[in-house]
């Protein structure tokens, strides 16, 4: 998860350093997410190939890992070109206590930041 | 003339000429030698391109002038061109600054330090080519520093300081230097300019923070951002304006070492025992001076603040200087049909705050739309309202024909 940074620590005049987009976190747009079961899992590497993101983890041999979710956005293609069942999709609301009610943006708790000049 | 004024003029440090405001900012701008100006002409500040065009043909400053075809791709170059780390100004009104008014966030979102010369000029509908103050008004909340001027000596010296007012690094954020069209952008009086060298010396170079031609260290501006980024820089740029007042009082120091002229964020006219205060801005000012003086020689305690910066607003200055007072009338020179006027809604909310220290009753005045002159007779009427506590909790109007009679 990143720590993204307050508004005292970003660049004047709207700047981008370069290759800035490894660090913006777009799995933040996620409302569904994939959940690999590594049992049923043939290591075919459909999702590998399809996956718009690069979000599929693959060790040197070729065999699937897991799903990086920093920029898996939940578009399901894996899910969908999976010949054995081995991807299912599950909403984010599942996993609240991991990413934590404000889509993990804020180091607190919402609330906590309110009133702050 | 003192003795040591005496001798600024002597070796030349000072000159002093007959001239207008237009003809002042663009003298400013002859010697502040800017890289870039990009403009499109529009009455009453096309003088000012068209003063500098000359100063260009003429070899006298090394400028790219970029001339275009509209006031829009005129700041839209303005903006590239001080994103890229040039010292960049240009000049407009009325209808040519609305047709900018896309750009005006962005340039300060880039943080871009451009120096405007905004001649203040009614906005059509009706066309109408005479000064208020609905061409400025609308823009802000664009983000861009305001300061109005009140005689061309005031704009000589604001171009001059707000070279480096919006290229600090604590600011960061392009200015509009007001003045108002015809009346002082075109009568001519006595301005005192400043030597060259001197000039050169005060706003020396421009040191970019990040410019987009620094190949070696290459950035963005303007990419797109979410919700997660956007609050964050928008709060980041604010700060720039917050520190604008603090930042402002010390380059004015600095100028007023070299010029004698000191330009608080308010002036403040007969105000510290004055029962009845008329706010105002720009050149109409002197007027509602010359009755204070009169008042006062009648033995009416009554006194004017001209409010010279209007972003970022001199709030708690402005309530410290009111507070007590007996009646405020503020004179907005532009109307926003349905709310209450600019500087009237600013005055009012300065003082909320400390309304329980004592209620200040403030009454808006609309004046002035489309050039009609302000006279001291006009004034004495409003102060004679304020002793009489005699306003509407509306607008009332100043010199408008009106079957009814003076405003609701």
């Amino acid at each position: 998860m990143s720590c993204a940074p307050c508004w005292q620590d970003i660049l004047p005049g709207t700047i981008t350093l370069g290759a800035s987009s490894r660090s913006v976190e777009t799995g933040l747009w996620r409302s569904v997410r994939p959940i690999l079961d590594a049992g049923k899992c043939v290591s075919c590497l459909r999702c590998w190939v399809q996956c718009p993101d690069s979000s599929i983890q693959t060790c040197d041999g070729g065999t699937v890992q897991g799903i990086d979710m920093f920029f898996c956005k939940g578009c399901g293609i894996c899910a969908a070109v999976c010949p054995v069942g081995a991807i299912s999709i599950r909403p984010e609301s599942d996993f609240l206590e991991e990413t934590g009610p404000s889509g993990g943006v804020n180091p607190v708790k919402v609330g906590e930041l309110v009133g702050q000049c | 003339m003192g003795s040591a004024e005496a001798v600024l003029f002597e070796d030349k440090r000072l000159r002093r000429e007959m001239t207008s405001g237009n003809m002042a900012f663009a003298e400013a701008m002859r010697q502040i030698n800017p890289d870039v100006v990009a403009a499109y002409p529009i009455t009453p500040s096309t003088e000012i391109p068209m003063k500098f065009a000359e100063f260009v043909a003429n070899g006298l400053v090394d400028t790219e002038y970029i001339t275009v075809e509209s006031e829009h791709s005129a700041i839209t170059a303005c903006v590239g061109a001080s994103v890229s780390g040039a010292r960049v100004m240009t000049a407009s009104s009325a209808n040519g600054v609305a047709l900018m008014h896309e750009i005006f966030p962005i340039a300060a979102a880039f943080r871009a330090p451009i120096v405007f010369g905004l001649v203040n000029r009614s906005l059509g509908a009706p066309v109408n080519i005479n000064c208020d103050h609905s061409d400025s008004m609308p823009e802000r909340d664009s983000g861009w520093i305001q300061i109005y001027c009140e005689d061309a000596q005031e704009v000589y010296d604001t171009a001059l300081l707000s070279i480096r007012l919006a290229e600090h690094k604590d600011v960061l954020t392009p200015i509009f230097v007001c003045q108002d069209g015809f009346i002082t952008s075109h009568c001519y009086e006595p301005v005192e300019f400043l030597s060259d060298e001197a000039v050169k010396e005060f706003v020396g170079l421009r040191e970019a923070v990040y410019p987009l031609l620094d190949v070696d260290n290459p950035v963005s501006y303007g990419s797109f951002v979410t919700s997660e980024y956007y609050f964050e820089i928008k709060r980041n740029q604010i700060e720039g304006m917050n520190n604008a007042i603090r930042v402002d009082g010390e380059i004015s120091g600095d100028l007023a070492r070299l010029t004698g002229r000191e330009y608080p964020p308010l002036d403040c006219y007969r105000t510290d025992d004055a029962d009845y205060v008329a706010v105002i801005m720009s050149s109409a000012t002197g007027v509602v001076k010359d009755v204070a003086d009169e008042l006062r020689a009648r033995g009416i305690k009554a006194g004017c603040i001209r409010v010279r910066m209007f972003r970022p607003f001199p709030s708690k200055e402005i309530s410290a200087a009111l507070s007590g007072k007996k009646g405020v009338a503020v004179l907005d020179r532009s109307a926003s049909p349905g709310g209450v006027s600019p500087l009237a809604a600013e005055v009012k909310s300065a003082l909320y705050m400390s309304c329980r220290d004592g209620f200040v009753p403030v009454f808006e005045f609309i004046y002035g739309l489309g050039g009609r002159d302000l006279f001291p007779d006009d004034v004495k009427a409003v102060f004679e309202k304020l002793r009489a506590g005699n306003c509407g909790c509306g607008a009332s109007y100043i010199g408008l024909r009106d079957k009814m009679g003076g405003g609701d």
